[in-house]
């Protein structure tokens, strides 16, 4: 075990664990399973034990050999589960990639792609990022200083695409890509953070502003009408998001993520209730205006219902359900206990790899391995709300909030849709799914939440130069002047 | 700010337990109709990724599957489609499966329990899982000559032959037939468009007459009307009945006539043997009216007529005599009119039946289930439904059949060869529309090894209004035996 490099001098204190021995084990762990997912997938697809299985194996370790590495060097009191977590959901993520290509390459030998050799070198990026962001990041709360620039970058990015030419970023009817040449990346995952890190700082700076007492109804204290602006950029935000990309999921996370920041920060459930009702409003006006979200609507009522003779407007299996049905096919095949991994047909369903990889995973692995997965998802949320709750200073708690609150509204966001909980909408599984964008925004975030979490594990945090108690949470001091 | 962050914590296990709970019931409460369905193609293209069983009879590949190189695998092939699709039935990727095809599935698909043993085997040697194959009681020459006389008719129809020993199915067939490789093709488009032309052709030809289409068996009805009478006791060959042209019916309104209004012969009676020849309506109207009802239920009912849910595997369609309400309805029935139904098949057993003197042997399709490499796993063996009549009536019914036979016109008689048959001529109510008529026969008549019934619709080629069974149907039947009696080595 590497002792902290800045461990202050004088009489040591016995050593606090660190927690990087248990989290070297979990990613061995993670590789063994990792590996024998594979070797399962490659044995059910009747492959010999080709380089690509020594490649991706190999790749996997190194890869998260080196992660792990950076955390010992950068923030060595790291919470240990959460890079174990994501390293498992990736690598899984890429055995389903790999268990694909296979498959589109059995049924089109020359028009199928090599996802799965791609987003190991997304992996790659997106661990780069990872101790970039961890080394330049050496201490959270220096975001809170760049937080209106974060704001205003991340607005940008959200409405770049919006805002483009369909022809640079329209894909599969939502426009939320910026694409020149071959190269494609979604701006908004990456904004999310960044507003993210706006929201917790402003929050912070204004909270009493938003804590003060409107009027009281029905026992709960109200805030004042005026005070309702942030609420209302966050609304007009998602319903610009709807409008200009035409995509439900983004919309969705966006708002959601801002209303739980809003009651973290003022501890008002009101805001929740105020929230809600616009959020009511909005999809009622979604509903109403816009014909692609009411499709989706009548869609998730029921998918599978065979399409009338008359052209009349009704959504049905042929019209709009044909997607999900799918994946809802391929989520029943699997059954409790799934099919076995590579011995199943996932790559039936459309957007197998990205939006439904959620129904691929339910084929091969049944229940029990969405269960499974759903735990995993559930130890790296849990573990960012724990950073949350023992770090010190308010901005780290409302960031360290977001951001794992984000993974698990995505989580919810998108499983619930691929299995019919609620309405369809396009978004990836963090870790999960096949998407450059998605995989290098979520490794900054899980970074993010590594380094909070070292702040808030750390046993003597270094003496900041000045520490910027906000005077809400500042004791009352004597001030005497030095006689 | 910590107790919110609790709560979101508490609102988060929440979100995660209720997408559990919502996966539940999907991957649990929904998961077989979700499997089943229709649209899923899971089970299809798991259905086509093993090799599926071979059908045979005798040397002729009658169904086999071939490796593509398209997205589902193996591709089924009728090498003699039409001859034998009344057998196979079809497999379609998009439109089910029917006949053998679907009766024998888990034969051929390889998950029938007879085959747990080689499963196990193939898992343990890590041979490729394939069907097991079916090797029919079919003899292909019957068979061939059988679909080539009643195809010549060009009006529908079906064969059905037995070897009356054992219940064997030595032919079986039904026209207008069609080429199951048509609906096997994995081009869906194409696959489609001939389920479209098939579903719709006139005549039908999905249909199969041998099994699952009943007709009115006519005068070969008079069969079952003389095994009762001579189970009675009270009537023997040369008992005599009446010879009228036309005989008014037990409740004195109803006129029976006899075919084309001819008197049964010269005289004011006739025996039960002329009778028989001659087929009189009056005269069995007469016999029928003296033994009532129940007499003639009784016969029909150890004859397997509705008392048989017959398997082979495919369903045989349950042959009736119908509601019969009085002794009127009776005297109809005894003619094979009224409500009576019978499949080619039930009055192929009926001549089978007196054939075998008297035991009821149960059809079969299946002589062997083999595994992959052609070894057996299972061979059928014959099963006896039942005792319809004694020995001695047996002998009896076969004597007048075969007294019956010398008097029927038509051509392809065999040279010495003793063939025992009975010919019917179903009206259909109507004069403009041409009868159905039955040719039901079995040889050599001293150790009958082969018995046939032929159904040709609407008096075969073009209508003909004065087709009779021994003009139109006998012919088809003769061949049969002929090829039936060549292959056994009798002629």
């Amino acid at each position: 075990m590497v002792a902290p490099t800045d461990a202050p001098a004088g009489p040591a204190p016995a050593p606090l664990p660190t927690g990087r021995s248990i989290e070297l084990v979990l990613l061995a762990f993670a590789a063994a399973l990792v590996t024998g997912a594979l070797v399962l997938v490659e044995a059910n697809q009747e492959q010999e034990l080709t380089r690509s299985l020594l490649f991706l194996g190999l790749a996997y370790l190194a890869l998260f050999g080196v992660a792990h590495l950076a955390v010992r060097k950068f923030a060595p009191y790291a919470d240990p589960l959460i890079l174990p977590s994501v390293a498992l959901l990736n690598g899984l993520g890429l055995v389903m990639i790999h268990r694909l290509d296979l498959a589109n390459f059995a049924s089109d030998p020359t028009g199928s792609d090599d996802l799965a050799t791609k987003q190991v070198a997304w992996t790659a990026i997106g661990l780069a990022l990872f101790i970039g962001v961890l080394w330049r990041v050496s201490d959270h709360r220096v975001l809170s200083r760049y937080a209106y620039t974060a704001g205003f970058v991340g607005i940008v990015l959200l409405a770049l695409p919006g805002l483009l030419p369909s022809s640079i970023s329209e894909v599969n009817g939502a426009k939320l890509w910026i694409r020149i040449g071959p190269v494609g990346m979604q701006p908004g995952e990456f904004a999310k953070i960044l507003l993210i890190v706006f929201f917790a700082a402003f929050l912070v700076q204004k909270r009493e502003l938003f804590s003060t007492a409107g009027r009281t109804f029905l026992g709960m204290e109200f805030p004042r009408a005026r005070d309702l602006a942030p609420l209302l950029v966050a609304w007009g935000l998602s319903v610009g998001v709807l409008v200009l990309e035409r995509d439900l999921g983004t919309s969705l996370l966006f708002f959601g993520i801002i209303l739980v920041l809003l009651y973290a920060a003022t501890e008002r459930v009101s805001w929740m209730l105020i929230g809600l009702t616009f959020f009511v409003g909005g999809c009622v006006i979604a509903y109403q205006l816009f014909a692609h979200v009411r499709l989706r609507v009548l869609t998730w009522i029921d998918p599978l219902v065979a399409c009338p003779a008359d052209k009349a407007f009704v959504a049905c299996y042929e019209r709009g359900g044909y997607q999900i049905s799918q994946a809802l096919f391929g989520l029943g095949t699997g059954g409790i206990g799934g099919t076995g991994l590579g011995a199943g047909r996932p790559d039936i369903v459309p957007f197998a790899e990205s939006d439904f990889m959620l129904s691929s995973l339910g084929e091969e692995l049944g229940l029990i391995g969405l269960a499974a997965i759903l735990v995993l998802y559930l130890v790296l949320i849990t573990r960012g709300l724990r950073s949350a709750l023992a770090v010190r200073d308010s901005f780290g708690k409302l960031l360290a909030t977001g951001l794992a609150f984000t993974i698990a509204l995505q989580v919810f966001i998108v499983i619930g849709g691929v299995s019919k909980l609620i309405p369809l909408t396009g978004l990836t599984l963090p870790f999960l799914s096949y998407g450059g964008s998605s995989l290098l925004a979520n490794y900054a975030l899980v970074a993010l939440l590594l380094r909070i979490s070292n702040a808030a594990r750390a046993p003597l945090p270094r003496k900041p130069a000045t520490p910027q108690v906000p005077i809400a949470e500042a004791g009352t001091e004597l001030v005497e002047r030095p006689t | 700010m910590n107790t919110p962050v609790r709560r979101i914590a508490i609102a988060v296990m929440a979100m995660i337990l209720l997408l559990l709970a919502n996966l539940t019931y999907v991957q649990v409460v929904q998961a077989s109709s979700l499997r089943t369905d229709a649209r899923n193609q899971r089970v299809v293209l798991a259905e086509y990724a093993r090799k599926r069983g071979q059908i045979s009879a005798g040397d002729q590949i009658v169904a086999t599957s071939t490796e593509t190189d398209d997205r589902l695998r193996y591709q089924r092939q009728y090498p003699k489609g039409p001859v034998y699709a009344a057998i196979t039935g079809y497999y379609s990727a998009n439109h089910g499966s029917s006949g053998l095809e679907a009766g024998a599935e888990d034969i051929l698909n390889g998950s029938d329990d007879r085959l747990f043993a080689r499963r196990l085997s193939d898992l343990v040697t890590g041979r490729d899982p394939s069907g097991a194959n079916v090797v029919l009681t079919v003899d292909p020459d019957v068979q061939q000559v059988a679909y080539d006389q009643l195809a010549a008719k060009k009006s529908p129809g079906s064969v059905v032959a037995l070897d009356p020993r054992t219940g064997a199915i030595l032919a079986l067939v039904s026209t207008p037939s069609y080429d199951p490789g048509q609906l096997a093709v994995h081009d869906a488009k194409a696959e489609s468009a001939a389920w479209g032309e098939l579903t719709a052709a006139k005549p039908p030809v999905l249909n199969n007459r041998a099994i699952s289409e009943r007709y009115p068996p006519g005068s070969t009805f008079k069969l079952i009307d003389t095994a009762a009478a001579l189970a009675s006791g009270q009537f023997t060959p040369d008992t005599q009945l009446t010879a009228v042209s036309n005989l008014t019916l037990a409740n004195g309104r109803t006129d029976l006539e006899n075919y084309n209004g001819n008197a049964c012969g010269t005289g004011a009676t006739a025996s039960l043997r002329d009778a028989l020849q001659r087929s009189c309506n009056t005269a069995f109207a007469e016999l029928a009216g003296k033994l009532g009802i129940d007499a003639i239920r009784k016969q029909a009912d150890d004859l397997g007529i509705g008392t048989q849910k017959i398997q082979l595997p495919m369903t045989v369609a349950d042959s009736t005599l119908g509601a019969i309400a009085d002794t009127t309805q009776l005297q109809q029935s005894s003619i094979g009119q009224l409500n009576v139904a019978f499949t080619p098949m039930q009055n192929a057993m009926v001549a089978a039946t007196i054939a075998n003197g008297g035991k009821l042997m149960k059809p079969y399709l299946i002589k062997e289930i083999q595994a992959p490499d052609l070894t057996p796993v299972e061979t059928a063996d014959p099963d006896q439904l039942g005792t319809a009549m004694s020995p001695a009536i047996a002998a009896t019914l076969n004597e007048l059949m075969v007294n019956n036979e010398d008097s029927y016109a038509g051509s392809g008689k065999i040279a010495n060869v003793k063939i025992a048959a009975k010919t019917g001529t179903a009206e259909l109510g109507s004069k403009s529309i041409a009868p159905h008529v039955w040719y039901v026969a079995f040889a050599p008549a001293e150790n009958p090894t082969v018995a046939v019934a032929v159904l040709v619709e609407n008096g075969g080629d073009g209508n003909d209004l004065a087709a009779t069974g021994g003009k139109i149907a006998a012919p088809i039947g003769r061949a049969v035996i002929k090829k039936a009696l060549e292959k056994a080595g009798v002629s």
